[in-house]
């Protein structure tokens, strides 16, 4: 990792650690713990591998990792192979490009390989799954762990056949002497012992231009079990003797309890009340009882007045902490001297964006199932950062994180938006209550309430250009929306980026590229309009900045297969191009829209990606074309309103997401760069779409949109060519 | 109140309210979990199950409504071990990411052909328009319930 990679990931963490917690306030009155210790409940705990995994052995930080293979994977005696780590599935198809790695260099069956993913109890430390760092980071890292594991292998039979280990192959699970026709399978030579073996600095890998199994288009891991219903997500899981949740949401955000009567709720058989500080909520054997509970219990809240939407861009702008009063603190990148290069440019353009908050909507809400046994906890939630919310919960009820087992059933997505516990401490307070097992899942209207946003913005873009298409000034400043994706791929000469941040009036946190899609539209966009100020093509004033060689290959692979040379705007049909490169990996997005009225059809959308060798054709094909439709949504009509601490659009009736009926015809190019290392493709894929719409849109009309979402109700209609919308 | 339920051809009494919404008795009383809850509101097709063999939101069908009906679920599918057409095409075209909306989305398709077993592209679209999926998978889902179209119309002929 380079010092500019390794200062963007620390920015990124940043983000991802700043979502404000929801605040219980919990104060665990000893009458629950003794209620608990007196219930008498049987569990049984689910069935791990039968070897005890201690938290010494996995590590507790990124930068203490187990050194030791047995950490990372183990070799049953019939041959099956467990694989250990962190990171979790939500839809990304990871288990499947990590399994396929695995089987690459331990040089097995990918049928022979099962990955315990996000447990913690028994997967190494892991700080989450996000910011497209499982293939750059988990790849190499079970690539390095099986490849020693194979090379252990080969010392095993070396020193049983007395040969000469440089003799022998490892292949298809076994260890084989060409000379002599023997072979030993793997589990043979293991007999399901621990390989207690350090992994080493350099283990031989194979280079992507010779993977056979990596590389290759390998069908998602387990396919059958979702489309049989056999999968269970946390929100699926039943312990016995479980019971049913319900949390008492507060009337809006920052509210306390001012009064609390139980009584009705207290009266139905089989409920449980709990409050505790500002929380409050009931446990019922079923979930209709607990709705009823919950309806039964008369309180009343405070709420302070809150920033309301409608103010939403100008609070932004002002509560944004600037230079001189958080010296050092926001990021700021200064190349040349804008000043000089405003003095230079034959144009200059001042234009403001604005980014709308947007909700993530994972399709299973928020989910919890805890359960209290001997004063441990063990929790089965879908979240992106299972060690995180394992310590979030040691925190909350104030046991050591030892005594706290949290685990990750493969999730029905998250997008960024599952990084908090938020869930898991809620049906842990319950379930202590109750004495039992408890299952929470948030309705949708929690979902969208509660949960946190994509960060709403404003982006300040000042530049200059010269006649020939130069940009020669290029000032950026973000408020509120984040720092991710903030510097240009483009070279110019001077720059001066800076990220605000601000207390911002709704809880935010990471979504799908974090800040860089919304940096990525105030960028694009903007080109877009100095394009049009010196009369260029969109095309040719971005290959015109350009010197980066990956990010000339998209835009012109892109270019290619849209037919952009060949191809015209015209009033009712729009053209549109953008760039975006992001997290070592390159996409060029073409849009073809229709404009009839003030409807807006999407037509077409190619887009060209490239995220150096790729590991999975078939599921990087899937995320691309999966992001395009995730940035149609954010581009076009999805935005969170509020007022005074209320959400006012919590369900899908309000809140639109991408349907069938807004699916374009959708061509993608993958750029496989078998000389590269292989980069994520989770995030990238999305940053494009949305200035190319924009883009589109005013090649058609003349109408220049600056704002996400663009046209949540049509387009303008006052809007005159080249008004400012 | 008991309710005879027809869950997949097999009889099951269920002691709910009349106003019980099908999606929690099939979840929380019969432990038939493939069907998803997503928004509880008829708005992302999550739940949808087979109602005499028509799709229908089982988070928004009262217990009073369904009884004498037979209720098909996603469990219900597969044939001795085997498959049902649209499962296979949805494996096939891997028409899913976190495949969360999977079952609603196959219990859709199903309902869709046995009604119009051979949908244009538009015909598809509008059926399944109900049904979100939010990680975007829609172009292999529309690829699978051709296919799975396709494979039908070759065995009946």
């Amino acid at each position: 990792m380079n010092e500019q990679e390794t200062r963007d990931l620390l920015l990124e963490e940043q983000e991802h650690a700043a979502i404000a917690p929801l605040r219980y306030g919990f104060d665990l009155g000893r009458r629950d713990f003794f209620k608990l210790l007196g219930s008498g409940m049987v569990v049984c705990l689910c069935a791990g591998p039968a070897r005890s995994r201690t938290s010494e052995a996995h590590g507790q930080s990124e930068d203490d990792l187990p050194q030791s293979i047995q950490a990372w994977l183990h070799i049953a005696a019939d041959g099956k192979v467990t694989v250990y780590t962190g990171k979790v599935e939500v839809g990304q198809n990871i288990r499947t490009s990590l399994t396929q790695q695995v089987a690459e260099e331990l040089r097995v069956s990918a049928s022979a390989i099962e990955l315990i993913m996000g447990d913690t109890a028994l997967t190494p430390y892991d700080m989450g799954t996000f910011g497209s760092r499982t293939t750059p980071t988990m790849g190499p890292q079970l690539r390095n762990v099986s490849a020693a594991a194979r090379e252990y292998l080969i010392d095993l039979a070396a020193q049983r056949w007395h040969a000469d280990r440089r003799s022998l192959v490892a292949s298809e699970g076994e260890i084989t002497d060409p000379n002599s026709h023997r072979s030993i399978a793997y589990g043979e030579l293991t007999k399901g012992r621990e390989i207690v073996q350090m992994i080493g600095d350099d283990p031989a890998l194979e280079p992507p231009s010779e993977w056979r199994i990596a590389g290759t288009a390998m069908p998602k891991v387990e396919g059958r079990a979702f489309v049989t219903g056999k999968h269970q997500y946390s929100s699926d899981v039943i312990r016995p003797g479980m019971l049913q949740g319900k949390v008492l949401r507060p009337s809006a955000f920052q509210a306390t309890l001012k009064s609390f009567d139980p009584a009705g709720a207290r009266q139905i058989p089989g409920v449980t009340v709990v409050r505790d500080g500002n929380f409050a909520g009931v446990t019922a054997p079923d979930l209709a009882t607990a709705n009823q509970a919950l309806q039964a219990i008369h309180a009343e809240w405070a709420a302070p007045p809150q920033t309301s939407e409608a103010t939403l861009f100008e609070d932004v702008r002002k509560a944004a902490t600037t230079e001189t009063d958080n010296p050092g603190g926001p990021p700021h990148f200064i190349v040349g001297s804008v000043e000089q290069g405003l003095s230079s440019a034959d144009h200059t353009l001042a234009e403001t964006y604005r980014i709308s908050y947007i909700a993530h909507v994972p399709l299973e809400p928020r989910a919890a199932v805890a359960e209290w046994q001997d004063g441990k906890l063990t929790v089965w939630t879908g979240t992106q950062r299972p060690f995180a919310v394992r310590d979030e919960l040691a925190q909350a009820f104030r046991v050591p994180a030892d005594k706290v087992r949290v685990l990750v059933p493969d999730t029905g997505s998250a997008y960024g938006g599952k990084h908090t516990g938020d869930a898991a401490v809620e049906a842990a307070r319950l379930a202590k209550a109750a004495g039992k097992p408890v299952k929470l899942v948030w309705t949708r209207e929690e979902e969208f309430t509660w949960a946190y946003f994509r960060p709403a913005g404003v982006i300040d873009v000042k530049s200059g250009i010269r006649r020939d298409g130069s940009v020669v000034a290029w000032r950026f400043d973000n408020y509120n929306s984040g720092p991710a994706g903030l510097r240009p791929p483009y070279a110019f000469p001077h720059q001066a980026i800076a990220f605000h941040p601000t207390d911002p009036p709704l809880r935010q946190g990471s979504y799908r590229g974090l800040a860089a899609p919304a940096n990525h539209f105030a960028r694009e966009v903007h080109l877009d309009e100095l394009a049009h100020v010196v009369g260029m093509d969109p095309l040719e004033i971005r290959l015109k900045n350009l010197t980066d060689p990956r990010a000339r290959a998209v835009l012109e692979a892109a270019a290619q297969k849209f037919g952009w040379k060949r191809e015209k705007s015209s009033s009712t049909r729009g053209l549109g191009i953008a760039l975006g490169a992001e997290k070592g990996s390159y996409v060029a997005t073409c849009v073809e829209l229709e404009i009839a009225g003030r409807e807006v059809k999407i037509q077409r959308v190619v887009e060209a990606f490239e995220c150096g060798a790729v590991v999975n054709p078939n599921g990087l094909e899937n995320q691309i074309a999966g992001a395009i439709m995730m940035g149609l949504g954010g581009a076009l009509f999805e935005a969170i309103h509020f007022d005074n601490g209320r959400i006012l659009n919590p369900h899908l009736v309000t809140y639109r997401v991408p349907r069938f009926s807004d699916l374009p015809k959708i061509e993608v190019e993958t750029v496989n760069r078998k000389d590269l290392a292989p980069a994520g493709a989770g995030e990238t894929p999305i940053m494009a779409v949305a200035p190319a719409i924009s883009n589109a849109i005013f090649a058609a009309s003349g109408i220049r949109l600056r704002s996400l979402p663009m046209i949540p109700d049509g387009l303008p209609a006052t809007s005159l060519p080249g008004s400012h919308a | 109140m008991s309710f005879l339920l027809s869950v997949n051809g097999a009889e099951h009494s269920v002691d709910a309210p009349p106003d019980s919404k099908l999606l929690y008795v099939l979840r929380d009383s019969l432990g038939l979990t493939g069907t998803k809850y997503g928004c509880g509101e008829g708005m992302c097709g999550a739940c949808t199950v087979l109602l005499d063999g028509k799709p229908a939101r089982s988070c928004q069908a009262p217990l009073s409504a369904v009884v004498g009906k037979k209720i098909t679920t996603i469990e219900g599918l597969e044939e001795n071990g085997r498959l049902h057409p649209v499962q296979q095409a949805f494996v096939g075209a891997e028409a899913f990411q976190c495949a969360y909306c999977t079952s609603g989305m196959i219990m859709a398709a199903v309902g869709l052909l046995k009604k119009n077993p051979r949908p244009s592209d538009e015909e598809i679209i509008n059926a399944m328009d109900g049904n979100i999926c939010r990680c975007g998978t829609y172009p292999r889902i529309v690829e699978a319930v051709r296919r799975a179209a396709s494979s039908a119309k070759g065995s009946s002929e």
